[in-house]
């Protein structure tokens, strides 16, 4: 699959080297040998500690403290001398109406993203792909993958100006005379904000792993079609939709497995304008309960159920895709 | 390379369906453009014709730079902008590090635990600690208000340190045998010979960590006091929610800051990203990405 780096790795840097002295071929047995000592293992290993020691003590250590989940946190205990109480947190939250709010905004905008969001990447990368004229294609392309790397920050402020009271549309339109747009702050317009700016910012970006799989392509194949007499809906239909079809079912599987995931940035930084009733979702929710609200305990175990539960989706989408003879993201 | 290369076997695209194209990429273009015109000519308005206009200016009539002067002139946003930059570039250096030091590590066969690592650094992708166990690590440790806690929690990428594994694997073994036979260390081996030969990847991973560390705000509201803030931080406090830039946002003083103020700040949020944005452009084309995006 790295055949794309190999390849310029190959070409790039191997021609000025591969003309050493042969005698490292004639060598090599001896080479495996020594190469297999301890002393290599040792200096190997001392590389590795410091990326080694941030995931123990950041990512498992931050893993352990989720018995917090199990417990009623005391500020002046800390972590491990709080009192324990059992499940009581999770029963706490299974009766809590906020929180299946909260469950269930997700999954709706987790829905309208997958109904709304997910066919413009595929679109446009078709549309960029039908370009023959590669000076607009890359320019285009540019310009599409930019708002990728535009903070969420920046991109709700954005927004605000484009579409706000005060914004450049409703500008227009009161210029023009016509009634103006409540969108920014309204919460009933707030779903398919969110989902208009999920566009803005990332569709661009989404084609690249489209435009990688039609470049993949073979040709020869779009031109035997022609010559059958496929005109370009047919060669569409027949040649280009199958050859990505993996693609397009592996990307919908795991965004499936993770549905329990919407922008948590976007939704934390808009949250206060609209409300919880249409910006609660699972991961503000635990940050409203803990970081505001000082219930650790009880926002720990709603991340940790988020957390869990989406493990699980995950693993099983992996599996899916694997029975669809797809690749998977986990080997 | 020529520009116009249609096949000989493509019919001639009709007019109507060119024009459609044509209509599409512009809107994609202008959807993208015309929000940063508005912000950055905004920015360069005098605050009377901005309110004249009703909050925004699409082109201003006598453009003036003193927004920029007011905020660069100390106070809150000069000092954010410099938090900022030092996170950013403190933070990639070492998150650089860590990253390159493990890939390489794991990129080699036969290391010591290096299967049960791999399989531990992978785990976390699937499984995130979750946002309170964080935050009380990080207030266990003594990280709190320090800027330690914008770098550390964060310090590498599992999908950073996937492409550069991948593209240290990518090497030939015969680089590796030719320069050990030379008599070179492992160390050795990583600084001459496998971070030459990658510095387009060194280059993207770069990159990403430097953008992650420039828009993150998140932490930041988290961990740190308000006068350590990051720009980004103080862009959504006074720009985003809405609070007003207050007295000591310029050295001004003034109080609720002018619309052009406000979208000055945001110009400055912006610019680096766009500044290093054509860098990185450049080595999405050398394949380092579709690469790594597809295995």
């Amino acid at each position: 699959m790295a055949a794309v780096v190999r390849e310029r790795a190959g070409t790039e840097a191997v021609t000025p080297s591969s003309r050493r002295p042969t005698g490292a071929f004639r060598s090599r047995k001896r080479f495996q040998n020594r190469r297999s000592g301890s002393r290599r293992s040792r200096a190997l290993f001392l590389l590795m500690l410091p990326g080694l020691g941030y995931f123990l003590l950041f990512h498992y250590g931050a893993l352990a403290g989720n018995v917090i989940a199990f417990k009623d946190y005391v500020p002046f205990d800390g972590i491990w001398g709080s009192p324990w109480v059992g499940l009581g947190n999770f029963q706490r939250m299974f009766q809590d109406a906020e929180f299946w709010d909260a469950v269930l905004n997700t999954l709706w905008i987790a829905v309208l993203q997958i109904a709304f969001y997910f066919p413009v990447p595929l679109a446009l990368a078709l549309l960029l792909h039908t370009l023959t004229w590669t000076t607009v294609r890359r320019f285009v392309q540019s310009v599409a993958y930019l708002p990728h790397f535009i903070s969420w920050v920046i991109v709700v402020a954005l927004f605000q100006q484009v579409l706000g009271d005060t914004g450049l549309v409703n500008g227009y339109l009161g210029d023009a005379g016509l009634s103006t747009v409540d969108i920014i702050g309204n919460p009933d317009a707030f779903r398919p904000l969110t989902v208009a700016q999920v566009i803005w910012k990332d569709a661009g970006w989404g084609t690249i792993i489209f435009l990688a799989a039609l470049s993949q392509v073979d040709e020869q194949q779009y031109e035997a079609a022609a010559i059958d007499g496929a005109g370009p809906w047919r060669r569409f239909w027949h040649v280009t939709l199958p050859a990505i079809r993996p693609v397009i079912v592996l990307l919908l599987i795991m965004r499936l497995g993770d549905i329990l995931s919407v922008g948590f940035e976007q939704m934390l930084l808009q949250r206060d304008a609209v409300g919880p009733e249409a910006a609660e979702i699972i991961d503000t929710f635990v940050y409203y309960q803990g970081m505001v609200g000082g219930d650790y305990g009880f926002a720990a175990a709603a991340g940790l159920f988020k957390g869990v539960i989406g493990a699980l989706l995950v693993y099983a989408a992996n599996k899916v895709a694997h029975r669809l003879g797809e690749q998977g993201v986990y080997k | 390379m020529s520009a116009h290369a249609r096949p000989a076997w493509m019919e001639k695209p009709r007019p109507l369906t060119q024009a459609a194209k044509a209509v599409a990429l512009v809107a994609v273009v202008l959807l993208v453009c015309v929000p940063f015109l508005v912000i950055l000519s905004t920015s360069l308005a005098s605050p009377e014709e901005v309110v004249d206009n009703g909050g925004w200016v699409l082109w201003p009539t006598e453009p003036t730079v003193q927004a920029y002067r007011d905020i660069l002139d100390g106070g809150i946003v000069t000092h954010a902008l410099g938090v900022s930059a030092g996170v950013t570039v403190v933070g990639t250096l070492f998150s650089l590090f860590c990253t390159v030091t493990l890939a390489y590590a794991l990129s080699r066969p036969g290391v010591f635990g290096g299967r049960p690592v791999l399989i531990l650094v992978l785990f976390t992708f699937l499984f995130p600690p979750g946002m309170i166990p964080s935050f009380l690590l990080v207030k266990e440790l003594g990280l709190l208000d320090s800027y330690g806690s914008l770098i550390f929690p964060v310090l590498i990428n599992v999908f950073n340190l996937v492409v550069l594994r991948g593209f240290f694997q990518s090497i030939p073994d015969e680089l590796y045998e030719a320069a050990r036979l030379d008599g070179a260390g492992d160390w050795r081996v990583l600084w001459s010979v496998v971070l030459p030969l990658s510095k387009a990847a060194l280059a993207v991973v770069g990159l990403f960590y430097a953008v992650a560390y420039w828009n993150s705000w998140f932490y930041a509201s988290l961990y740190l006091e308000s006068d350590h803030w990051p720009l980004q931080q103080v862009l959504r406090t006074y720009v985003v929610a809405g609070s007003g830039l207050t007295d000591t946002a310029t050295s001004e003083g003034t109080v609720n800051a002018p619309q052009t103020v406000q979208m000055a700040v945001l110009v400055i949020a912006t610019v680096p990203i766009l500044l290093v944005y054509p860098f990185l452009q450049k080595y999405f084309t050398k394949g380092v990405l579709t690469g790594a995006v597809k295995s």
